[in-house]
């Protein structure tokens, strides 16, 4: 694979409506509504390209973008199955927010979607492309199509013995109509879906020739740092100028309303000048004076609102009547900072009316848009040079990082660089909105869930995106909670938005690593005070069959049920989200200063078919030791109106002597592909707070689990 | 001001003062963005490179303390057989995947393999623990520093 930037290409590359430019096949990809949730979705005809250029290079260009996920690997595997090529002979374009090249879809990567979305209409466009190349083949030497196929880059007539590169048919086969219809490639042939193969770009980022957005290096570019008012929604009072202008390679401050800038040779003396400029803020006391208590406290008290309906089905009280347990509880998750490993950064440079943006984001689409908007330039005036990322988890699903760079570069004649300290961008997230969750289970007398009650509360992402058209409830915090595994007679899931001063956004789990923690957790506390077995008592409310197999599993490779010493626990959760059957069983040591220790994770996974196992087990690593760092430990805090965390000593997470040893077994089938960066993440938090409860008979229904256990 | 370092075994005279810190005069001053910044705190290892053979964080150790001494980064670290065995486990066991720490990882991983060349997995985890990953890639770079052991060893030999 070679990562051919969009920015290299010309547009005529990619001619609308041709299929044919300068003898290259280019056949549309029609991806669907996209479930990627920061912009509107819309289908077309073509909204992403599989093509064949004149050399006989299978080139691929799709709305998705690289944070770690692999999906350049997994799509480019795809494509490669289709085509008879090896994947690191296809060229990949990341998308650059050019609507042209991918509209009207907008280019998010995030909820897990990427393979979900690309997975049907890739291979249709991979078959389509194909059949034309074989029947370019077949024409020539005046064969039948049905003796003819695909065979590593070329053509070959069996026969015969006849054989044709890519290369010298796809000018033929541009000029012929595109096939309407192709058959996909079938499982039982496959050569390169479902065998794990090496990340593609994993050689060059070892190396560290990889490019991300923080490295990019634009002759004439100055460095900037930032800061801005550390109170939300407070404003700059003042700043020392002359003893920021006073350090060495410092050239200039620039103040804005909320922030300042200083502008500098290089990075370190620009972060110097900033410590110099103390720069003063000011706040009111709405602001100042926000306490992180009473704004977890307004998130619990708004459960006692009635809520708004997302799911209801039988009669809730009707259903209660005669109940023979009745188990309530109310949970609370706190705010999460991101804290990708690459800091917020941004590159830009505004001239002559035109606007060029160096950056990684997850979605490239909206990251031209803000920097239009906000400079007041037509959007094709803005030109996104899309870059790696180093971690997004959400968090480059914002475009603010663009916005505070142009804002800054639109005031100097140079292209600049900004980059935000470590302390900056724990201070200035889009957090994890902190939720407060109650639950109200009945078990009826027959032993089955007769009533299954659920209130959500907190901060609504969907209802900042979606403006006045959002109407109460926000379906990405209430996904999951309305799609149990467990059935029930009755059943109630209500939304409750309550907002505060802290910004919120997408953080990798979104709604439905909330309900899964608050579900599982509410499924186990149930299992314990019926006396039942956690694993026995869900399989007997479970009915999919799915999900069943994987806990099953689980349960058979955990070592569940055997004897564990004091202090030691094992706890378990299952999910289906993200169409992905998850189960995890986690084992816990809590030593006596009721320290927390991961020794072992147990994860079995039914994800549809795998495209690339390699991967699919990268990301339960992943998640796995992502999830843990946050349920463990993970919570940004709030005194007088700003962040009280700042960098990875008082944001702790997981290092590798504290990582469990995880044991992974993918179900081989081929069922349609799951999502995969969400669901490990998700699925551990609960089976986390179950091993606790495990262990030290202490239920924690406040995350994070360290701090639930009185040390923090 | 001028500081003249040794950086991947070339003299290089740079315009910065000596306390600038050697992450921001590599990535900024001499263009070597291979080591990278991730918390300037001594936290992650992001910005770690070889001083004299033993791993240092850049963030934290200003340039004029590098005067005199060997500079290494991951870019003249994979040009050396011990960097090279490391890229080689790295790729075999696919540890990569935002990839963002894996430079500083590789240069920590190389410290630990010249002071320990065939260290357990105590070792490993003891000798790895200053430096953060994110995406979660520990256990296949418990995996990869093993791995890339046995390959040094085996060159060796």
């Amino acid at each position: 694979m070679t990562l051919k930037r969009a920015d290299g290409a010309t547009r005529r590359d990619v001619l609308i409506g041709s299929g044919a430019v300068s003898g290259a096949l280019m056949v549309p990809v029609a991806l669907g509504a996209s479930r990627s949730r920061a912009a509107t979705p819309s289908a077309l005809a073509g909204n992403a390209w599989l093509g064949v250029d004149g050399e006989g290079r299978v080139t691929l260009a799709l709305p998705k973008t690289e944070m770690g996920q692999g999906i350049l690997t997994t799509i480019t595997m795809i494509a490669a199955e289709e085509l008879a090529v090896k994947p690191q002979d296809v060229k990949v374009t990341i998308p650059d927010g050019d609507a042209a090249r991918f509209a009207p879809i907008d280019q998010g990567t995030g909820g897990s979607t990427s393979v979900r979305d690309v997975w049907q209409p890739l291979r249709e466009a991979g078959a389509k492309a194909r059949l034309a190349l074989v029947m370019a083949a077949a024409k020539q030497w005046g064969v039948p199509v049905a003796e003819c196929d695909a065979h590593d880059g070329a053509v070959v007539h069996k026969p015969g013995g006849k054989v044709l590169p890519y290369a010298a048919l796809v000018a033929a086969a541009a000029a012929a109509p595109l096939p309407t219809e192709a058959p996909v490639r079938p499982a039982s042939s496959y050569g390169v879906i479902g065998k794990s193969h090496r990340r593609l770009d994993g050689d060059a980022k070892a190396r560290g020739t990889a490019e991300y957005g923080i490295d990019v290096f634009v002759p004439g570019m100055k460095y900037a740092a930032i800061m801005v008012c550390p109170i939300f929604g407070g404003k700059l009072a003042g700043v020392d100028e002359a003893a920021a202008r006073s350090v060495s390679g410092v050239i200039g401050v620039i103040r804005g309303d909320d922030v300042v800038y200083v502008l500098a040779e290089n990075t370190w003396a620009a972060r110097q000048g900033m410590t110099a400029a103390k720069a003063q803020w000011t706040a009111d006391a709405a602001h100042s004076g926000a306490q992180h208590a009473a704004i977890i406290g307004a998130v619990t008290a708004a459960l006692d609102k009635p809520g708004f309906v997302a799911a209801t089905s039988g009669d809730l009280d009707a259903a209660r009547v005669g109940a023979a347990h009745r188990f309530s509880a109310t949970y609370t998750q706190p705010f999460l900072a991101h804290a990708t490993m690459e800091p917020a950064n941004c590159v830009a440079h505004v001239h002559d009316g035109q606007c060029e943006i160096w950056n990684g984001t997850q979605i490239p689409s909206d990251a031209r848009k803000a920097a239009a908007t906000r400079l007041g330039l037509p959007l094709e005036k803005v030109t996104l040079h899309n870059r790696l990322m180093g971690g997004g988890f959400g968090r480059r699903l914002e475009p603010d990082m663009v916005e505070r760079c142009v804002d800054l570069a639109r005031q100097v004649p140079f292209p600049v660089k900004l980059i935000w300290s470590r302390e900056e961008d724990m201070g200035h997230d889009w957090y994890r909105p902190a939720y407060a969750d109650r639950i109200d289970i009945a078990i009826g007398a027959d032993g089955k869930i007769a009533a299954w009650e659920h209130k959500i509360a907190g901060s609504s992402i969907m209802a900042r995106l979606m403006g006045p058209a959002f109407k109460g409830v926000d379906d990405d915090a209430v996904e999951g909670a309305i799609t149990p595994i467990y059935p029930a007679t009755a059943r109630k899931v209500t939304f409750q938005q309550q907002e505060s001063l802290v910004p919120t956004g997408w953080w990798r789990g979104v709604g439905p690593l909330r309900s899964a923690f608050v579900m599982e957790s509410a499924v186990d506390e149930v299992a314990h005070k019926l006396g039942q077995d956690p694993i026995a008592w869900r399989l007997s409310h479970i009915e999919d069959p799915r999900a069943r197999a994987v806990l099953e599993m689980a349960r058979d490779k955990s070592g569940w049920g055997e004897k564990t010493a004091p202090g030691i626990g094992r706890g378990v959760a299952v999910i289906h989200l993200w169409d992905t059957y998850m189960a995890a069983v986690a084992e816990v040591a809590v030593d006596k200063d009721h320290q927390i220790s991961v020794r072992r994770v147990t994860i079995v996974v039914d994800c549809g078919q795998a495209i690339n196992p390699s991967g699919v087990a990268a990301q339960i690593d992943s998640g796995v030791i992502f999830g843990t760092s946050a349920a463990l430990y993970g919570e940004v805090t709030i005194a007088n109106g700003r962040v009280e965390q700042s960098n990875y000593h008082d944001y702790r997470v997981l290092r590798m002597n504290e990582a469990p040893v995880i044991h992974t077994t993918v179900i081989e089938n081929h069922e349609k592909p799951g999502g995969m960066g969400e669901p490990p993440n998700a699925v551990i938090f609960p089976a986390l707070a179950n091993a606790v409860y495990a262990a030290t008979g202490k239920r924690v229904r406040a995350l994070p689990l360290q701090k639930g256990l009185g040390t923090a | 001001m001028a500081v003249t370092l040794t950086i991947n075994g070339e003299r290089r005279t740079f315009d910065a003062p000596p306390e600038m810190p050697l992450l921001w005069l590599l990535r900024d001053v001499a263009r070597l963005p291979g080591t990278k910044y991730g918390c300037a705190a001594g936290l992650c290892g992001a910005c770690s490179v070889l001083l004299d053979g033993m791993r240092v964080f850049g963030c934290q150790t200003p340039a004029g303390d590098a005067v005199g001494k060997s500079i290494t980064t991951i870019e003249g670290l994979t040009e050396q057989p011990l960097g090279k065995a490391l890229i080689a486990a790295w790729n075999e066991v696919d540890v990569v995947q935002c990839g963002y720490c894996q430079p500083g990882q590789i240069v920590a991983a190389a410290s630990l393999l010249k002071d320990n060349p065939k260290p357990d997995d105590e070792a490993i985890d003891s000798g790895m623990s200053g430096n953060i990953c994110r995406c979660g890639t520990y256990p296949r770079i418990r995996a990869a520093v093993r791995r890339a052991a046995e390959i040094h060893a085996g060159e060796k030999a």
